[in-house]
């Protein structure tokens, strides 16, 4: 008999070497796109978080090698256009992507080389899922992943419109829609995702949403030793939290990170779409469709009766006006 | 050539005389307005599934939802193309003209029936004119929002935030133009006698003097065939 494995709280530790069962499934979705009242789960997972730390990355790109390695994708081969970012763009088959960018810092005249890993954020309150018109396209467990299920994903884009942090990314090949995955697989049999696993300076560390803030905290305190006197965790309320979290040195200015959002949200453009439109749309049109129907079925007509009938035969046939004395 | 008559199309005329039928619409536009009527039923269907998912199951008449999505935006450029060939046809007669001010000031006798009360109208009336204004603007719109959330073609094109302009405005659009043309169904079946003329082609002469009296007298007035034999 397999064991079942433990929810992972570090991406560092070795897999097992026997067989394991996921520790969690489809029973713990408590979020399903196009679907209302989902049944909630019985149980509530530990909240779990991917922390990025900004301050510790030398830009190697090993964690988009392993997430292509991991996830099997195959990311064309680019042109060198004198950029650092490889590929030019999150695509359908890199589901991260580091951004350079470089920034003078007005207060010390110092150049400053930022590096930000871009990717799903896993928000708590995820505007894909809301936006999605396809039932079971994207789901949320309890413990914040969201993931695309790819058999019932149409391509429309619709996620592209509801996600605040423009990552999902439709494939031009089978016209689904793809993005990280917080390696759902990985993370089932209590491993860390496979970009954690891979970051040489531990950058990129996994465990518990409370482990992940707890340790975001040491390293904010450090960088405030060193001079950064705004640095701070990006954890933002607007959609929620995110189950992917920054340490960021400005955090006071998370534009300067290849504009990463200051305050994301849902755009209330969707909120509005996916709410009182759809909701308010389907019932006006219900409404007016019955009303039409029942009406045409029930009431006369307005039928031409014989007078017309005689009156056109007099125009037409005699030539005569039927109303003004016979003159045409 | 003769010059362009004011109330009616210079194809129409008296079809037959006994009885006095009048010819409204030659079959190519027949034809195109089914098309259009055709094309905008099935963009409503595939439109609603994607609109609401208690209507998703509906992307089953087109063979899943892949296909539903792949197939929308083209039937959407189909009734463009087939809508931009009626407008041609018909926007002449669609310009407003000063009864219908009349006609519609007096709304309570048009749903009453009360055609004694109404002023004499030409081809179209202030209800008809209204279909066809607002039908070609939420067309318009529907296309230019439509294309600008075309995922498969057009998505690179069309940044974000003006995307979720357009899906909005596209959803709102296509709430109004439902109503319209259940507005347009409804009129067309309650006034009896109308949709012979987009099947048959034509109408009674009975049905012609009740509701388009100018337009009956103008084509009369040019039917040089002489009294009937």
């Amino acid at each position: 008999m397999k064991d079942t494995a433990t929810g992972p709280t570090t991406a560092v530790s070795n897999p097992p070497v026997q067989p394991m069962k996921a520790y969690f499934d489809t029973s713990d979705i408590v979020r399903i796109s196009a679907t209302k009242d989902v049944p909630q789960p019985t149980r509530q997972l530990e909240k779990l978080a991917k922390l990025i730390d900004v301050s510790k990355c030398i830009g190697c790109k090993a964690c988009q090698s392993a997430c292509i390695e991991w996830n099997d994708t195959k990311p064309e081969i680019e042109e060198n256009v004198g950029v650092y970012e490889n590929p030019h763009d999150l695509t359908p088959n890199m589901f991260t992507l580091m951004r350079f960018s470089e920034w003078e810092n007005p207060e010390t005249d110092d150049l400053e080389w930022l590096i930000r890993k871009d990717g799903c954020m896993h928000c708590e309150d995820p505007g894909c899922l809301k936006a999605c018109p396809a039932p079971g396209a994207i789901v949320q467990y309890s413990n914040g992943i969201v993931d695309f299920i790819h058999d019932n994903c149409i391509g429309c884009g619709y996620c592209v419109t509801g996600c605040p942090f423009n990552i999902p990314r439709i494939s031009q090949v089978d016209h689904k829609s793809y993005k990280c995955t917080l390696c759902s697989d990985r993370v089932a049999v209590g491993q860390g995702p496979a970009c954690a696993k891979a970051c040489p300076t531990q950058a990129i560390v996994f465990g518990t949403k409370e482990d992940m803030k707890a340790h975001a905290e040491t390293r904010i305190e450090d960088l405030k030793s060193r001079g950064y006197d705004n640095a701070g965790l990006y954890d933002p309320a607007g959609v929620g939290g995110t189950h992917v979290m920054y340490v960021l040195h400005h955090a006071d200015k998370p534009g300067i990170y290849n504009n990463l959002p200051e305050n994301p949200r849902i755009s209330p453009l969707v909120e509005g779409w996916k709410g009182v439109t759809k909701t308010a749309g389907l019932a006006v049109v219900g409404l007016a469709a019955l009303g039409a129907t029942l009406h045409g079925l029930f009431s006369r007509g307005n039928r031409p009766d014989e007078h017309d009938d005689d009156a056109a035969e007099t125009l037409v046939v005699e030539r005569r006006d039927p109303e003004n004395g016979g003159h045409v | 050539m003769a010059p362009r008559p004011y109330y009616s199309e210079r194809g129409d005329h008296i079809d037959s005389k006994a009885p006095v039928t009048v010819s409204r619409y030659r079959g190519f536009t027949r034809i195109n307005h089914w098309i259009t009527a055709a094309t905008l039923i099935l963009l409503a269907i595939s439109g609603l599934a994607l609109f609401h998912p208690s209507l998703y199951f509906l992307t089953g008449l087109f063979g899943g939802g892949q296909i539903t999505r792949w197939l929308h935006p083209i039937m959407g450029v189909v009734l463009f193309f087939s809508f931009l060939l009626m407008f041609v046809q018909l926007w002449r007669l669609n310009m407003p003209k000063p009864e219908d001010v009349t006609w519609t000031t007096r709304i309570g006798d048009v749903v009453k029936g009360n055609e004694d009360k109404l002023p004499e109208l030409g081809k179209y009336n202030a209800g008809q004119k209204f279909v066809f204004w607002a039908m070609t603007g939420l067309i318009l719109l529907l296309i230019v929002t439509g294309v600008m959330i075309w995922q498969q073609f057009f998505a690179h094109y069309v940044p974000v935030p003006l995307r979720r302009i357009a899906v909005l405005l596209h959803a709102l659009a296509a709430v109004a133009i439902l109503l319209v043309f259940i507005l347009h169904v409804y009129a067309a079946v309650w006034t009896r006698g109308t949709l012979r003329a987009m099947t048959r082609g034509t109408v009674t002469g009975g049905w012609a003097w009740r509701h388009h009296r100018k337009w009956l007298r103008e084509i009369a007035s040019r039917d040089t065939k002489g009294p009937a034999e």
